[in-house]
């Protein structure tokens, strides 16, 4: 395996004849046996990266690598070296889970003996074995979600694809699948992960990028990304827009990052969230300012976004997004 | 995780490929005992038609040298095997709308798999139909006195025929936005095909302006061979005409059915 598991350079796709571009010169390194995050909001351009590099589309301009191999040039050794699972759980409704595993061994040309004995394996492991030859139609979302992990992990992919894994899922759900992942990472699987939780890239991934509008807008670990935009948000709530606008001017100091003011909330990015919180309390209470509320929260992936872009992350309009996109969230929606 | 040895089997492409094409139609025919009410409407429309024109039309259509029966069940299982294979167009928009196909194509899997393992499982279940609706037919008083080699004969022709009009619809499938418009787009190609031919009635009758279209077409073309080789009757070049017909079809639909399944998803 080389030192990078994907390497990406300069690639752009575009839609609807040039208009709209889904990803827009990007460029990254992904390297062999961590857990790398792709953050952004919907239509930010992440499905589309995980599309190319697993050879479902072609880019319209741009080269990428993955296990070495070209994507477009040598998508048939690409897709040896790839597991892909994601927010839509592609497992086929009218089999039952065996089934399905076994369909994708097959379909990865392994032997049937070996098939048949990895997919019991995968269904034990994930705490399916229960469920093995019921039809999937009466799996619950995060069954259905780990059969699609299961189902990309059949043939020991040393790189694995997994797009926005754990979005509507439960709680405990998530954690499941979360230890799952690291679990593979610490097997030596190279994971490249799109996500719009903040804790999930923070959790799992080493190394993040984030896209907006299908450019890299940041990159680096996920402390240093925190770092660069403060650790806490201090949400504070007046009774009446008036006092948030006469509070804003008190405050703004103490904000690291300009403080976001929407309606009656002032949003302050603040490095020690006591001392700050301790800090703002006492000027406003000197100004004779009445607060109704007042939350420390850790950074969301829309903080991340306002901070790095000064707009929110679901500022996304509909036209902003691929078609591709579009239909997978339909798809979602249904 | 991995205790057991990753163990790549050694065979040439064209096997693994072969492999792939059962691999998809066993998983199509899976869905087929999964969900049994689709083949038992798929069985109860033909059972239907036998009954529309044996028992409610049949009493005033008269055919020459046969029972109307005998000339009316060769027709149906035209028709049948034609409506079987309109549902390659309903399969594959189904596998496209739920996100198959896009799973199957960042597997290393052959790249016709998908659309070979369709055809071949819908003419599997063509041929279940065409042994369910001869039982049918012979209950209602079907007799062919064309013995079995042309009874066998017959069924070959119009399982090649249905097979070969399937990458037809495998295209109109690939290019509906889902599987119900993929049904409704096949409907007026089916119903003059079907209709307008020699499946029900002698083209004889039809009207001047609609008889040759109505004589020349396939399906009539196919539905006069595979009445004739049935009954042991002449039928002229009929059976030539449809195996050209089906080989015509076969090499443009096919084409166009796999260029379209390139672009999608």
């Amino acid at each position: 395996m080389p030192e990078y598991a994907v390497e990406v350079f300069n690639l752009v796709r575009t839609y609807s004849d040039g208009k709209v571009r889904a990803l827009d010169d990007v460029s990254l390194q992904v390297p062999t046996g961590q857990v790398f995050g792709l953050l952004g909001p919907n239509g930010s351009g992440k499905t589309t990266m995980i599309r190319i590099l697993s050879t479902i589309l072609s880019p319209s301009s741009g080269k990428a690598t993955v296990a070495g191999f070209d994507v477009v040039k040598q998508p048939n050794q690409v897709r040896r070296h790839i597991g892909l699972a994601g927010q839509n759980a592609t497992v086929d409704e009218n089999l039952t889970g065996f089934e399905n595993l076994r369909m994708v061994g097959l379909l990865n040309h392994l032997n049937k003996a070996y098939v048949v004995a990895k997919s019991h394996q995968l269904l034990d492991d994930f705490g399916l074995s229960d469920a093995a030859h019921r039809t999937t139609t009466t799996y619950s979302g995060g069954m259905r979600r780990r059969l699609d992990l299961a189902a990309a992990l059949v043939a020991n992919p040393p790189i694995l694809f997994l797009d926005e894994p754990t979005t509507g899922l439960d709680p405990q759900s998530r954690q499941d699948l979360w230890a799952i992942i690291e679990h593979l990472v610490e097997g030596g699987t190279t994971v490249l992960l799109t996500t719009q939780y903040l804790d999930e890239a923070d959790r799992l991934a080493k190394q993040l990028v984030v896209l907006d509008h299908g450019k890299i807008i940041a990159e680096g670990t996920s402390a240093q990304l925190k770092a660069q935009m403060g650790t806490t948000v201090l949400a504070l709530t007046f009774a009446s827009t008036d006092d948030a606008l006469r509070a804003k001017p008190l405050l703004a100091d103490l904000s690291t990052h300009p403080a976001n003011i929407e309606g009656t909330v002032i949003e302050l990015t603040v490095e020690d969230g006591p001392r700050v919180t301790a800090d703002a309390l006492r000027r406003i209470d000197a100004a004779t300012i009445s607060l109704s509320g007042l939350a420390l929260r850790e950074p969301s992936l829309d903080d991340v976004f306002l901070s790095l872009t000064g707009h929110r992350a679901d500022d996304v309009t509909e036209s902003d997004v691929a078609p591709d996109e579009r239909r997978e969230r339909r798809r979602a929606h249904a | 995780m991995s205790t057991l040895p990753a163990s790549t089997s050694t065979h040439s492409p064209l096997r693994w490929a072969v492999s792939d094409v059962l691999t998809i139609a066993r998983r199509n025919l899976l869905t087929l005992v999964r969900i049994p009410t689709a083949m038992v409407f798929l069985i109860i429309q033909p059972i239907m038609f036998v009954i529309l024109f044996r028992y409610v039309f049949g009493g005033v259509i008269n055919i020459p040298h046969t029972s109307y029966v005998n000339y009316l069940i060769p027709g149906i299982l035209v028709q049948t095997t034609i409506f079987g294979s309109v549902g390659t167009a309903i399969g594959l928009a189904e596998d496209l709308q739920k996100g198959l196909i896009e799973r199957f194509r960042a597997l290393p899997m052959a790249r016709l798999a998908v659309l070979a393992g369709r055809t071949v499982s819908d003419l599997f279940r063509n041929v279940l139909v065409l042994v369910i609706i001869t039982g049918v037919g012979f209950l209602v008083g079907f007799r062919p006195d064309g013995g079995f080699v042309g009874y066998i004969q017959a069924c070959f022709l119009m399982l090649i025929f249905a097979y070969c009009l399937s990458w037809g619809f495998a295209y109109v499938g690939l290019a509906a936005p889902n599987s119900e418009a993929a049904q409704a787009m096949t409907f007026p190609v089916i119903f003059p095909l079907t209709f307008a031919s020699a499946i029900f009635v002698p083209v004889a009758k039809m009207p001047g302006w609609l008889r040759p279209f109505a004589i020349n077409q396939p399906v009539s073309q196919t539905a006069t061979a595979v009445r004739g080789l049935m009954l042991g009757t002449p039928h002229g070049q009929s059976t030539w005409i449809a195996l050209m017909w089906s080989l015509g079809a076969i090499l443009v639909l096919a084409p166009l059915a796999v260029n379209r399944y390139r672009k999608v998803a």
